[in-house]
């Protein structure tokens, strides 16, 4: 068991410094931050100035080195864009991220499993169909046109719901929370349904389709023969059995609530850190990408690394192989 | 001017007059400002909400027109014609109470010298800034500077005590790691105190009751609550919500359904930026092109065909929905040099293009690449689409190449790019920064922007000569001069002047400035 997780840890940290290094080569594509940092009426001097003092000028394995560096001690350096330390900004911008990535992925997992587990028990009925083909527009719209349609009717037309932002927050700590204010929750409805919509729809086909492969099984035709009722047969046989699965696709799913909130919190300028990402992109702000980055990989790296562990502990057979080798 | 500042005041005060309780403007626009820092950043939103908060010796009202602020008159000394004197307004405070005077003016500019500021090129020609007494200033430049006040429109003044107090003195720089306390806190003495701000936010203003301004200016917002909407669906959906009751940027496809919703209007005037194409005409030999041992744009008939061939009414009704000004010449028509005749000299021909094209052998055309952004300007991609199948009626086959604008600029400064799209705006407001930058030949100090490699050693020395010429009739007529030769070589390749488009409920009440800075205190409200 310790040496499968020191293995694992040790793959993991080849990945995010392959990570790092695929990102930071990619920099150089994405254009020169020095204009955006410079006003119109620079001279050549001040452009090789900043140059030099950004250290720009160096080869990409040194930037590459200088970056790690810092990264290892937690300073990711200072954002071209805003002048501060890239540390002070993420941590501002991480409470907005993460409440909605809980909400939509709250929404998806109870939404979800409710509409899987009814449509595989009344599959033949008029809603179940209803359902099935509106969440097939669910996965095939892109985010930003739901979110977009969702404000037309909800902001503009009804006028019910707010079009961007958070509403009013309160700081607990150092977290803004959302959650406390009616305005919060009020500006947390829309992002949460767009950005868990198409998690909702692929949890609950997924849900479905398993419930009715249990149906089929020979343990639950004797339960029913037993005359145990429905809902029994349904919720404590069927539904526990088809969670396996479930549990490892919301798990994965998970990571990418977080990483592609970034075209949802686009259209609803949610100030979360994808939104901070699509400004670094536009300016060029290499420090805060290259943190977003290893960011995103850490966590889809520990993700896994969890999900790898629980596996373990869950499956037997897994113990024995790794014993047997 | 004094009749003017009369009848502001009289239609000040019968505003004032009708309403007076807690008016809050919730404004919004695509981009934050980027610090607060004042001297960090030469950057449209970060000037646009320094503005509100904290002022200038001398600026611009919404016409454009330079009238008083924290100066009340400037003139050259008369001992010395490379001395600038300004007469301080007496009795400024700033909002923590402190009073401004000649300290304040004369470190806030030193400041904005400082190698880590971004302003410091437009006080390039400053040597000494002094304090005679407590609300004179005199700036002392190399040589008589005639235009010195117009380079002071966006030079903020600090206080001095509350900086050294607050470990500000210093611009704020990217690699020193720490916040500078003046990033995120201002002390001014504008009409708006920073009550709060979240960068990329909301920012959160409040009415200084202590403004030198009182009774002088409308003053009828109360509270500006400033919010950075960067997705222009949002923006306008936000607009027609009601949820924000200003918006800046009001995408052109967007005109007709904000100004035909009840309750909203949509201002429009020219902006100060016009958009054109650069060519390179100084190399021998082209790298994007199909001509081998010489460069076509080099010829100046070429250049013209090429000009010709442009259809800019038909780029305004089609591609800008008439939201723009066709252009015959680089400079907006605020800008002092500004011409009428040549501003409308661009014509369509494209018989015309075609003869010079055989004159100057190429009756068949070449191709050639065009570099274009397309996130920087009003439709910008979509005029470079539209000025490829123009130039294919001439025979020159365009390869489009847009790109985002991080990557598109860099072409330029690296001269890696033949033929271009630029757009310019003229803080100062005066020919000489066109010129200064587009036009002098490319080094150190000036043409930093100039990609089209041109290199006149005679234009260059009338460029720098202008800087010095405090004749004015004679500075206008070296002016009217150089645009002559930069006419006549056709330079440049002028699309046209961009439109601003504000967007508001229809009880706010303002012109659109030119500079699309709005200063909040000239807004109206009923």
């Amino acid at each position: 068991m310790f040496a499968y997780i020191v293995r694992r840890m040790f793959q993991s940290v080849i990945v995010l410094l392959v990570v790092g290094l695929v990102a930071f080569s990619m920099f150089r594509f994405v254009g020169d931050p020095i204009d955006n940092m410079l006003g119109q009426e620079r001279t050549q001097a001040d452009i090789d100035r900043l140059r030099t003092e950004l250290g720009l000028d160096q080869p990409f394995p040194v930037q590459y080195f200088k970056f790690l560096k810092g990264a290892v001690q937690g300073d990711f350096g200072v954002s071209y864009r805003q002048g501060r330390p890239v540390s002070t900004i993420l941590i501002e911008r991480a409470p907005a991220t993460l409440e909605l990535a809980f909400v939509s992925g709250f929404l998806a997992i109870t939404m979800g499993i409710a509409l899987g587990v009814f449509t595989a028990i009344r599959r033949q009925g008029v809603a179940a169909n209803v359902i099935m083909t509106v969440s097939l527009l669910g996965v095939s719209l892109p985010t930003f046109l739901i979110g977009i349609l969702l404000i037309y009717v909800f902001s503009i037309e009804l006028g019910v719901l707010p079009s961007f932002g958070r509403g009013e927050t309160v700081m607990i700590g150092s977290w803004s929370t959302g959650f406390l204010t009616t305005s919060g929750l009020k500006a947390l409805i829309l992002p949460a349904i767009t950005l868990g919509l198409y998690q909702m729809t692929l949890i609950m086909r997924l849900v479905r389709s398993e419930m009715l492969e249990v149906m089929r099984a020979d343990y639950v035709r004797f339960a029913r023969a037993r005359g145990l009722s429905d809902r029994v047969i349904n919720f404590r046989h069927a539904l526990k059995n088809t969670l396996v699965p479930v549990i490892t696709i919301t798990g994965l799913q998970l990571g990418s609530i977080i990483a592609f909130a970034i075209i949802t919190e686009t259209v609803f300028q949610w100030p979360g850190v994808g939104l901070l990402f699509i400004n670094a992109i536009q300016f060029v702000d290499i420090p805060v990408m290259a943190a977003y980055l290893m960011l995103i990989s850490v966590m889809f790296v520990s993700i896994n690394l969890i999900v790898d562990l629980l596996y373990y502990a869950i499956d037997p057979r897994l113990r024995v192989d790794a014993r047997a080798t | 001017m004094i009749l003017r500042n009369l009848m502001m005041a009289a239609s000040a005060t019968a505003l004032m007059a009708t309403g007076a309780s807690a008016e809050t403007l919730r404004w919004a626009r695509a981009g934050d400002s980027l610090t607060l820092d004042p001297h960090a950043q030469n950057e449209g939103p970060t000037s646009a909400l320094a503005h509100q908060i904290m002022e200038t010796l001398v600026m611009r009202d919404h016409s454009g027109a330079l009238v008083p602020s924290l100066a009340t008159e400037w003139a050259p000394s008369e001992e010395n014609p490379n001395i600038w004197v300004f007469k301080l307004r007496e009795g400024v405070t700033f909002h923590d109470g402190a009073e401004f005077d000649s300290e304040d003016v004369v470190f806030s500019l030193n400041r904005a010298m400082t190698p880590d500021s971004d302003y410091k090129e437009l006080l390039a020609s400053v040597k000494e800034v002094r304090a005679p007494d407590k609300y004179t200033v005199e700036i002392e430049t190399d040589g008589p500077n005639p235009i010195m006040p117009n380079n002071l429109t966006n030079m903020f003044m600090m206080d001095k005590g509350w900086a050294e107090a607050n470990n500000a003195v210093k611009v704020q720089d990217y690699e020193g790691g720490e916040d500078t306390f003046a990033a995120k806190n201002a002390n001014g003495t504008g009409p708006y105190k920073l009550v709060s701000r979240e960068p990329d936010v909301k920012t959160v203003l409040a009415a200084n009751e202590n403004y030198w301004g009182q009774g002088e200016f409308p003053l009828q917002v109360t509270e500006v609550i400033y919010t950075p909407i960067q997705n222009a669906a949002t923006r306008v959906a936000a607009l027609l919500s009601g949820e924000v009751d200003f918006i800046q940027d009001v995408p052109v496809q967007d005109l007709e359904r904000v100004a035909g919703s009840d309750g909203l209007d949509v201002r429009t005037a020219p902006q100060n930026r016009v958009i054109f194409f650069g060519m390179n005409m100084g190399d021998a030999d082209l790298a994007n092109d199909n001509v081998d041992g010489k460069n076509p744009l080099s010829d100046v008939r070429v250049r013209q065909a090429m000009s010709k061939a442009i259809n800019r009414d038909a780029i305004k009704q089609v591609v800008m929905r008439g939201q723009s000004a066709p252009a015959g010449m680089i400079a907006p028509p605020f800008v002092n040099g500004w011409d009428e005749g040549m501003d409308s000299s661009s014509s369509t021909d494209i018989e015309g293009a075609k003869a010079l094209m055989a004159e100057a052998g190429y009756p068949d055309g070449f191709s050639i690449q065009l570099d274009c952004p397309n996130d920087r300007y009003v439709n910008d991609e979509a005029i470079c689409q539209a000025a490829v199948g123009m130039l294919a009626q001439i025979g020159i086959t365009v390869n489009l190449d847009a790109k985002p604008k991080a990557q598109h600029f860099p072409l330029i400064n690296n001269l890696e790019t033949d033929f271009y799209m630029l757009g310019w705006g003229v803080p100062t407001y005066d020919s000489e920064y066109i010129f200064n930058f587009l036009t002098h030949t490319k080094g150190e100090k000036y043409g930093s922007w100039n990609g089209t490699r041109y290199s006149n050693p005679d234009l260059d020395a009338k460029i720098v000569a202008l800087a010095s010429e405090t004749n004015l009739p004679e500075r206008d007529k070296q002016i009217a001069e150089i645009w002559q030769v930069v006419q006549d070589e056709q330079l440049y390749i002028p699309i046209h002047h961009q439109v601003l488009n504000w967007g508001m409920k229809s009880n706010v009440g303002t012109v659109v400035e030119p500079e699309d800075s709005p200063k909040i205190k000239y807004f109206t409200l009923n």
